[in-house]
């Protein structure tokens, strides 16, 4: 996949972070041909590998699991113009990620094995980190037939979802959670109610009144959670919400797992960043689907993420070109892209005394890898290196030109923030990296 | 110098003073519309671009008049007759516009917020002529300087906005205004028509016209779009006209010198009565003349931008 070399180095005294495995304490750790040989305080390397292996001083910084990111668009195949497979995992391992789950919703849909394994090769051949397609719950994403799950989880598919649009059918919905039994997949759900999302252009609220612009209800989101986790308990079946942006949403979500259903929800960083006042000067950069919420709101995903019912933090980076994003804000497209800003965002959670260090890793290494079943998210001995290095502290301003990206559609330009990865190691070798050789 | 904006695209940005501003020029500009040569020569060798991507008889022919008597060049790129065809976007259009090195562009929108965007991509002044739901800022001024030139003042009014608030521009920018300039705004229509949220905006929401009537010194009636029986937010026009319609009956609970005032087009006999558009608290006339003066105002303020000593 990559055309670095396997690494052999011994990464000092860096405060390792790994929720899987409940650690975090400052330690040493041992990369010898990209597998995690040690991990412990003042490894001694003895004479022999005393030649052969470089030693990195890593004090200040973190070392984390390798961060996984469950919910990107790559755009490729059909929409290379806005990203592809290269220039989306580049973001990726700039942003710290070691792996991607990629939606969909491509030109043509990833409902057959034929895309699921071209998304997997051109991965393969010039993909910057792990790429794990999702398939589609519905053929084309139309809602009306099952996509052939068995042929989808036999390509590498890891789960099924119609993101992008919503399944409206309760029917559909009910077959494909109690379907994907079968193949061990999670249902991801974009939960919107079409009917009440109708011509929606923000949130519904104090600023859809003042601004004049048609709202979408938080109404539309948590009574399809509703249905959904109702579903689930119906069916058994493995649920997952995805992009949670509202109050209610968290509320449904607790309440759900209180009662033993097994849901799982992730949410993005702008919704627990940014509020539907961004939307007052008309920019179509702020414009995404579920839409920036009110205050409260974001008090309320914060809380989730706090305690635990929002297990993951995912981007859903949706890359757009100038063409459907610099235009009236009424015919923009909805979405952010989101994997090179997310790591500064989400540790500021930590900042702001919402989750733990521990608890923010575990958000984007070992719950989303529990969800989707990855081998990934914690650290074991003799497993290829997924790590990422981590400075909390860098302190720089958001610029989406300095991106991987092919897309410009970052919400956060300007902003003042602190942290990026330093290291992202993928399988052993260096994705991405701003130590010097 | 009261008004220094590159552009005017709403009321809720504005401040008392540049309102005031903007109704005084209004007041001293009215007066060349009774002259017997409606044309005075400030504008002259300014160009002004009308681009009306909406229907508007009525406000591109108010505008255009404006200009005209004030002696700018001005085209007009209109949604029906033009190469505004679905795809090109206004943006597009701007770039190809930007050619003729226009000063002022006057633009009318179906999508909230467009004006903006324009006013953040061109360097001529922008005026907003109704953008979506958002803003209606020459409207407003006009139906306060009828308000004012009526009852002398707007301080200490109630003004009683009747109908589809929600969907409304017209009521917005009134919101703004007439809430800035110290009158109290009263919203009135159907729960569907009014967000939950508007009395967190300034207004007072009320739903049954009898209540509030009579504490009315100006009644705004506002259109009633036909497509919102579509949107499930009405049964029927017939109903409509029935709870919310304002007839002579219900005006007669009203003060004795309440005016109506409507922003046009009107549908006669459903939001408003044929008799009560005529009668004798009607002002409508009064706003569609206003509606020149105002917008010849704006023109002056911002096609004369770059000479700061300029005098009417
Ligand atoms: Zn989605």
């Amino acid at each position: 996949m990559l055309e670095f070399e396997a690494v052999n180095t011994l990464y000092r005294r860096g405060r390792i972070i790994d929720p899987g495995v409940g650690t975090d304490m400052t330690a040493d750790i041992l990369v010898l041909e990209g597998r995690i040989i040690d991990i412990g305080p003042e490894i001694d390397l003895g004479m022999d590998l005393q030649n052969t292996v470089k030693e990195v001083d890593l004090r200040g910084l973190w070392v984390t699991p390798g961060w996984v990111d469950m919910h990107v668009h790559l755009r490729e195949p059909g929409e290379e113009y806005k990203e592809t497979i290269a220039s989306g995992t580049r973001a990726a391992a700039a942003g710290g990620f070691v792996a991607v789950a990629c939606m969909p919703n491509t030109k043509p849909v990833n409902d057959c094995a034929a895309v699921t394994a071209f998304i997997r090769k051109r991965a393969r051949e010039e993909g910057r980190c792990h790429v794990f397609p999702v398939g589609a719950i519905s053929k084309g994403l139309k809602g009306e037939d099952l996509s052939e799950f068995g042929e989808l989880r036999e390509a590498g598919a890891i789960a099924v979802t119609d993101d992008g649009r919503p399944v409206m059918n309760s029917l559909m919905m009910r077959r494909a959670l109690e379907y994907a039994r079968n193949f061990d997949f999670p249902v991801i759900s974009h939960a919107e109610d079409l009917g009440l999302a109708v011509g929606g252009l923000m949130n519904e609220g104090r600023v859809s009144a003042m601004l004049g612009l048609r709202g979408i209800p938080a109404a539309a989101e948590v009574a399809m959670i509703q249905r959904d986790v109702t579903l689930a308990e119906l069916t058994k079946g493995r649920l997952h919400i995805a992009h949670v942006s509202a109050a209610g949403s968290v509320r449904v979500i607790r309440a759900a797992k209180a009662r033993g259903i097994a849901v799982t929800a992730e949410t993005a960083p702008h919704y627990f960043t940014l509020t539907d006042e961004s939307l007052v000067g008309f920019d179509p950069v702020f414009k995404v689907n579920p839409p920036l919420r009110g205050a409260e709101d974001v008090a309320a995903i914060k809380d989730g993420l706090a305690d635990g019912t929002l297990d993951a933090i995912a981007t859903d980076h949706a890359p757009h070109s100038v063409l459907e994003k610099d235009t009236e804000l009424e015919y923009a497209a909805n979405g952010m892209i989101g994997l090179e800003s997310a790591l500064p965002l989400v540790l500021n959670l930590v900042k702001e005394g919402v989750l733990t260090p521990s608890q923010a890793v575990a958000k984007v290494t070992i719950n989303p890898s529990r969800i989707l079943s990855l081998p990934l998210g914690r650290f074991k001995k003799g497993e290829l290196a997924n790590l990422t290095v981590i400075n909390p502290e860098t302190a720089y301003v958001m610029d989406s030109r300095t991106f991987q990206s092919k897309s410009r559609n970052c919400p956060f330009d300007g902003r003042a923030v602190q942290g990026h990865a330093v290291l992202t190691l993928v399988d052993g070798r260096p994705a991405f990296s701003r130590l010097e050789r | 110098m009261p008004f220094k904006r590159k552009d005017l695209l709403g009321i809720r940005e504005l401040e008392v003073h540049e309102i005031e501003h903007i109704l005084k020029i209004a007041a001293s500009l009215k007066e060349i519309n009774t002259r017997p040569i409606k044309k005075v020569p400030t504008l002259r060798g300014k160009t002004v671009v009308h681009l009306f991507y909406e229907p508007s008889t009525r406000t591109r022919t108010s505008f255009d008049i404006a200009a005209k008597r004030l002696s700018a060049d001005t085209f007009s790129i209109s949604g029906s007759t033009s190469s505004i065809v679905k795809g090109e976007t206004m943006l597009d259009t701007l770039k190809n516009l930007e050619a003729m090195k226009p000063d002022v562009f006057v633009i009318r929108h179906s999508a909230s917020g467009t004006a903006h965007r324009l006013a953040q991509r061109t360097p001529a002044s922008v005026i907003n002529a109704g953008d979506g739901m958002h803003e209606h800022p020459s409207q407003a001024l006009l139906d306060m300087m009828t308000i004012r030139e009526h009852k002398g003042r707007l301080d200490g009014l109630t003004v009683l906005i009747v109908g589809d608030i929600a969907h409304s521009r017209v009521a917005r920018s009134n919101l703004w205004g007439l809430s800035k300039m110290g009158a109290r705004v009263v919203v009135c229509g159907p729960t569907t028509l009014i967000p939950l949220e508007f009395d967190q905006l300034g207004a007072s929401v009320c739903h049954r016209l009898e209540e509030v009537i009579p504490e009315a010194d100006v009644i705004m009636v506002l259109r009633l779009q036909k497509e919102r029986m579509q949107q499930l937010l009405l049964p029927s026009l017939r109903e409509y006209a029935v709870v919310y319609g304002i007839n002579a009956s219900r005006l007669s609970k009203a003060k004795s010198d309440v005016i109506i005032m409507h922003p046009g087009p009107m549908n006669r006999g459903v939001e408003i009565s044929p008799e009560v558009a005529d009668g004798p608290h009607s002002v409508i006339l009064d706003q569609v003349t206003n509606g020149v003066a105002v917008r010849m105002a704006l023109l002056y303020l911002l096609g004369q931008r770059q000479e700061s000593s300029g005098t009417v």
